[in-house]
């Protein structure tokens, strides 16, 4: 089926996740809920469809693309980029550091404490 | 030029005129990407945005008007985003394994990132709008776009803001692990996915199969408990 199933279905989810994110009034974006509801039916069903794992392995390698046109934006933010830029910087990197120095360093920590 | 602008005038032909432009400058990007060995700081996605930029500045073509044209492209995030429940459900053994450990780290890691970002970005004095939109900066594009408008935040300026956290965090995760003596390569990898995001996790393939495993992991995981979490504590705290 050329990977026509693989995109009802990501479409069917996508849209089902918006619709339970309305409906529910949760403040989550809808495609995470519809990441939820599509790794439920998985379990459920306990497989995954070669088509399937086909366009899901398409689109995670062109990930990238997809945030593109969005990042692009960042052209409308530039007098405020220019204003706060080096302080941004600064908070990205230490936050982003320290985020995955302990990540790291608790999990390494468990997995020792599991290994003795 | 008169054809130029002629180009961005109707639907038909703006429509293609930025998918092409979109497409042409991510495939170029990605040929220099890989002509240059993968260097963090070249990744396809920063390139292709600096050339767009680029070209719209000096043909004075408005954001609105390529986004528009772009916009299918911006829509197909939505699908990626579900499409990510099949790695997830792929690594549902190494979870259950895992599980415990897996969470706390996460849970703290997670936490870090939002907090210290919040912190910092305060002492520094950045603005509200801006501070709104740095929270869900160590998850995944897709979903930090939508965290980023709930919170009150800018989409566009996350989406810019998650770009440049995954390149930190691919630039500076060697030296880190050096310093800490991580040598695992289950841990290099979700470390790499809880700080920073599709970014680490194509960095972590790079580390080998299985830390590329845990870093889809860590992506997807942090995602979920960000969206989850995120507007539920904003909302508390009062922010």
């Amino acid at each position: 089926m050329d990977g026509l199933r693989a995109l009802i279905t990501l479409l069917g989810y996508t849209l089902a996740g918006q619709v339970l994110a309305h409906v529910s009034g949760l403040p989550i974006p809808g495609p995470v809920a519809g990441m939820v509801l599509l790794l439920v039916t998985l379990m459920i069903r306990g497989r995954v469809s070669a088509e399937l794992e086909r366009v899901s392995a398409l689109t995670q390698r062109h990930l990238s693309l997809l945030f593109v046109p969005a990042g692009v934006g960042l052209m409308t933010h530039a007098a405020a980029l220019r204003a706060e830029g080096a302080g941004l910087l600064v908070t990205l990197t230490v936050s982003t550091l320290l985020a995955l120095g302990t990540t790291a360093l608790i999990l390494q920590r468990l997995r020792r404490g599991e290994s003795t | 030029m008169a054809l130029w602008g002629w180009l961005w005038a109707s639907p038909a032909t703006a429509v293609p005129t930025a998918l092409l432009l979109t497409l042409g400058c991510y495939v170029l990007a990605l040929e220099i990407y890989q002509f240059a060995h993968r260097p963090a700081l070249l990744h396809p996605a920063i390139t292709a945005m600096a050339a767009l930029i680029i070209i719209l500045s000096a043909g004075k073509v408005p954001y609105r008007q390529y986004f528009d044209g772009a916009a299918f492209i911006h829509f197909l995030l939505g699908p990626a985003t579900v499409a990510l429940a099949v790695p997830l459900y792929r690594n549902l053994a190494h979870i259950r394994r895992l599980g415990p450990a897996l969470a706390l780290a996460l849970v703290i890691g997670a936490s870090v990132a939002v907090a210290t970002a919040w912190l910092l970005g305060r002492m520094l004095h950045l603005s509200e709008l801006t501070l709104r939109s740095l929270l869900p900066k160590s998850v995944t594009t897709p979903i930090a776009m939508g965290l980023a408008e709930t919170l009150g935040g800018s989409p566009s300026l996350a989406a810019g803001i998650v770009l440049v956290t995954g390149v930190i965090g691919c630039l500076f995760a060697p030296v880190v692990y050096r310093l800490l003596r991580i040598r695992d390569p289950a841990v290099q990898g979700f470390a790499l996915g809880v700080a920073a995001h599709g970014f680490g996790t194509a960095k972590a393939f790079e580390i080998s199969p299985l830390a590329g495993a845990f870093a889809s992991l860590g992506l997807g995981l942090t995602g979920l408990a960000t969206a989850l979490a995120l507007p539920w504590i904003s909302r508390a705290l009062g922010l």
